[in-house]
C-alpha cells in the first residue's frame, strides 16, 4: 500500500487492479458456494414443508387439485382432529406403544450396559480381554442375520404382540458397552483406589461417581437409542400382527395401505407430521449432543 | 479375592445374557437353519441336510431380481452420496456465516422416521388419476410427459428409490466429512499459501490425503449401509415388494422369514448368509484397496 501513497491520487496501478480482480473472484466463488448450499437446504426441507402443507388443506380441496398448489391461505385442522378419532386407525395408541417401547428399551439397556461397562473399565477378572475381544467382533454382526432365530425364539416363547417380545431382543447394543468402557476408563485410578481405601462399595462408586462424570456419554447413548427405538421398523413389523401393538412405522404402513391414507391424502400426511415432531423437537432441543454423538457412534446407510 | 471375581462376572451377566440368547446363539441358529431342508415354520421337521436351501434361493427370481435391485442401487447411491456429502462439506467448511443453520438443516433427514418420510416423497413422486404429482409438474414444464414413478418403468422406481436413499444417508455422511475437514491442521494450509500453492493443488495434495481415512470409512459404511436396504423401500412402494419388483436383499429375506402361507426360516437363513457373504467380500476388497491409496 506504500507504493500507492506515492502516486498521484486517482491512477491506478495494476497492483489495485489485480487486488480487485481477485477480491471480485473470491466473492463469485464465495456466491457459487451459498448458492449450492441453498439449492442443498431446499432440496432436505421441501418435503417437510409439503408434508405440513399438504395436512392442512382439506380432503375435498386436495382431491380436486389437478395441479399442486403451493400456498395455502387458510389452513384447516380437521385431518388432525381426524387421525385421531378415526376408527380404523389408533394413531394414539401407535404413538403410546413406541413411548412404552423406547422408554423400556432404553431403560433396559442401560441397565445392561452400564455395569458391563463397569467391569470391563476397572473390576479385574480372569479372561477379561478375551471376553471383550470377542465382544468386540460382535459388533461387526449384522441384525439381519439374528433377526431369523430371535423371530423363533420370541415365537417359541409365546411373546408375539408382547411388549417384553418388542422389547429384548432390541436391548442389546455391544458398541455401546465399547463406548461407555471407553468412557469409564478415562476416570483417573486414583478416585477408585481412594474410593475402596474409603470403604466405599464397588456399586456405590459406580452410582456416585462414574456415572455422573459419564453424564454427557450416558445423555449420547440414550438419545441415540431414542432415535433408533423410535424409527426402528423391521422387528416390530415381523413380530407383532395385533394392531393394539404397532409401534408408529408399522402404524404409518398400515394408514398408507389399508386405512385412511388411501382416500385421505391429507389425513396421511397430518399422521406423518406427528410422527416425525417429536424426533425433530428432540434434535433441535439436544442438537449438539446428538450430531457428536452420531460422529462418533451412529451408522445410517 | 474369589469373591471379587465372582462380583466381576455378575456385573456382567445381564448383558452376556442378553448378548447370548439375542446375538451369539442366532449366529450359530442361523447357519443350523441354513442348511436344512425342506424347514418351515409349520413343519418344524427337515428332511435332509444339505445346500438345497442356497441352490433354491438363488435360482428365485425374486432372489434374482432382489439382488440385481440391491446392486444397482448400491452402485448408483454409494459414489453418488459420497461425492455430493464432499462438495457440501467443502462448501460448509468454506464459510462462516449461517454454517451452523445450514448444518443444523442438513442433519434433519437423520432424525425423521424413514417410513414416514418416505410417504412423503411417495406423494410427490406419485402419478394418481386426479393428479400427476409435483416432480411431474416440474417435467411438464420443462416440456417432458408425466412418468409414473412409483408404478411405472423400472428405471423410474430406480430413480426415486436412489433419491430418496441418498436424501436419507446424506446428513450422517456431511456430518462425518465436515468434521474431517475441521480437524485438517491449519499449519499445512498456511506452509501452503506462503509458497502460492494453487486451490486445486491444495485440495488434492494436502485435504484429500488429509481426509481420506474418512472417506473411505464412509464409503464402506455406505457399501455396507445400502446393503442392506429396505425400509426406504417399503415406505415408497409399499410392503409388496416383489409385486412392485423392487424388492432388496434384506426385504427378501424378511418375506421369506414372514410369508402368509407359513414362512420358511431356512431359506430366509440361507438369504441371509449370502447377503452377509456379499458384504463381507466388498468390504475385505475396500479395505484391500484402502491399504494402497489411504493415507493414515
Amino acid at each position: 500500500m506504500q507504493k500507492n501513497s506515492s502516486l498521484p491520487s486517482g491512477v491506478k496501478t495494476d497492483y489495485d487492479r489485480i487486488l480487485r480482480n481477485a477480491a471480485l473472484r473470491r466473492r463469485a466463488a464465495k456466491a457459487g458456494v451459498y448458492t449450492m448450499l441453498v439449492i442443498w437446504g431446499l432440496i432436505v426441507l421441501f418435503p417437510f414443508y409439503w408434508m405440513v402443507l399438504s395436512s392442512l388443506k382439506t380432503q375435498a380441496a386436495y382431491d380436486n387439485e389437478q395441479t399442486p398448489v403451493f400456498f395455502i391461505t387458510n389452513p384447516a385442522f380437521e385431518n388432525y382432529v381426524k387421525v385421531f378419532s378415526s376408527s380404523d386407525i389408533h394413531l394414539g395408541r401407535y404413538i403410546l406403544n413406541t413411548l412404552i417401547f423406547t422408554l423400556g428399551t432404553t431403560a433396559l439397556m442401560m441397565a445392561v450396559i452400564i455395569p458391563a461397562a463397569f467391569a470391563f473399565a476397572r473390576l479385574e477378572f480372569k479372561g477379561k480381554n478375551l471376553v471383550f475381544g470377542l465382544l468386540l467382533s460382535l459388533m461387526m454382526i449384522p441384525t439381519e442375520l439374528v433377526v431369523i432365530t430371535n423371530f423363533q425364539t420370541i415365537t417359541a416363547w409365546n411373546m408375539r404382540d408382547s411388549f417384553p417380545g418388542l422389547i429384548l431382543p432390541s436391548v442389546t447394543s455391544v458398541f455401546y458397552i465399547y463406548l461407555l468402557k471407553e468412557n469409564f476408563a478415562q476416570i483417573p485410578d486414583e478416585l477408585y483406589k481412594a474410593a475402596r481405601v474409603d470403604g466405599t462399595s464397588d456399586f456405590k462408586y459406580l452410582m456416585t461417581v462414574m456415572i455422573p462424570i459419564s453424564r454427557p456419554t450416558i445423555v449420547t447413548i440414550t438419545i441415540l437409542k431414542v432415535i433408533e427405538c423410535w424409527n426402528s421398523f423391521v422387528w416390530p413389523r415381523l413380530i407383532t400382527k395385533e394392531p393394539d401393538y404397532f409401534l408408529i412405522s408399522q402404524g404409518i404402513q398400515q394408514i398408507r395401505e389399508s386405512g385412511l391414507g388411501r382416500e385421505n391424502i391429507p389425513g396421511m400426511m397430518a399422521a406423518v407430521v406427528i410422527v416425525s415432531l417429536p424426533l425433530i423437537v428432540l434434535f433441535l432441543i439436544f442438537r449438539n449432543q446428538v450430531m457428536e454423538g452420531v460422529s462418533r457412534g451412529g451408522t445410517k446407510g | 479375592m474369589q469373591k471379587r471375581k465372582l462380583k466381576a462376572w455378575l456385573y456382567l451377566l445381564p448383558a452376556l445374557l442378553f448378548l447370548g440368547v439375542f446375538l451369539v446363539y442366532p449366529l450359530i441358529d442361523v447357519v443350523v437353519y441354513s442348511v436344512e431342508e425342506g424347514f418351515t415354520s409349520v413343519s418344524q421337521t427337515y428332511d435332509g441336510v444339505g445346500l438345497g436351501n442356497y441352490n433354491t434361493v438363488l435360482r428365485d427370481p425374486d432372489f434374482l431380481q432382489a439382488l440385481k435391485n440391491t446392486v444397482l442401487l448400491v452402485a448408483i447411491t454409494v459414489p453418488l452420496s459420497t461425492l455430493l456429502a464432499l462438495f457440501i462439506s467443502l462448501g460448509l467448511s468454506s464459510i462462516k456465516k449461517l454454517r451452523n443453520l445450514f448444518q443444523t438443516v442438513y442433519f434433519l433427514p437423520y432424525v425423521t422416521n424413514t417410513l414416514a418420510v418416505g410417504l412423503v416423497f411417495m406423494l410427490l413422486f406419485d402419478k394418481t388419476e386426479t393428479t400427476d404429482g409435483l416432480i411431474n409438474l416440474f417435467i411438464r414444464i420443462f416440456g417432458g410427459g408425466a412418468v409414473d414413478f412409483i408404478d411405472g418403468p423400472y428405471w423410474a422406481k430406480m430413480f426415486v428409490m436412489c433419491f430418496y436413499t441418498v436424501w436419507v444417508v446424506l446428513p450422517f455422511k456431511v456430518l462425518i466429512l465436515t468434521s474431517a475437514l475441521a480437524s485438517v491442521d491449519e499449519t499445512y494450509y498456511k506452509a501452503a499459501r506462503m509458497d502460492g500453492t494453487r486451490k486445486g493443488r491444495i485440495f488434492l495434495r494436502i485435504t484429500l490425503p488429509m481426509i481420506s481415512p474418512m472417506i473411505f470409512y464412509l464409503v464402506i459404511t455406505g457399501f455396507i449401509g445400502a446393503f442392506k436396504a429396505y425400509s426406504d423401500a417399503v415406505a415408497l412402494f409399499g410392503t409388496n415388494l416383489n409385486a412392485a419388483g423392487m424388492n432388496t436383499l434384506v426385504g427378501y429375506v424378511y418375506d421369506k422369514l414372514y410369508s402368509e402361507g407359513g414362512g420358511s426360516p431356512a431359506l430366509a437363513s440361507a438369504a441371509a448368509l449370502i447377503l452377509f457373504a456379499i458384504v463381507l467380500t466388498i468390504t475385505c476388497i475396500n479395505l484391500m484397496i484402502s491399504k494402497k491409496k489411504v493415507h493414515y
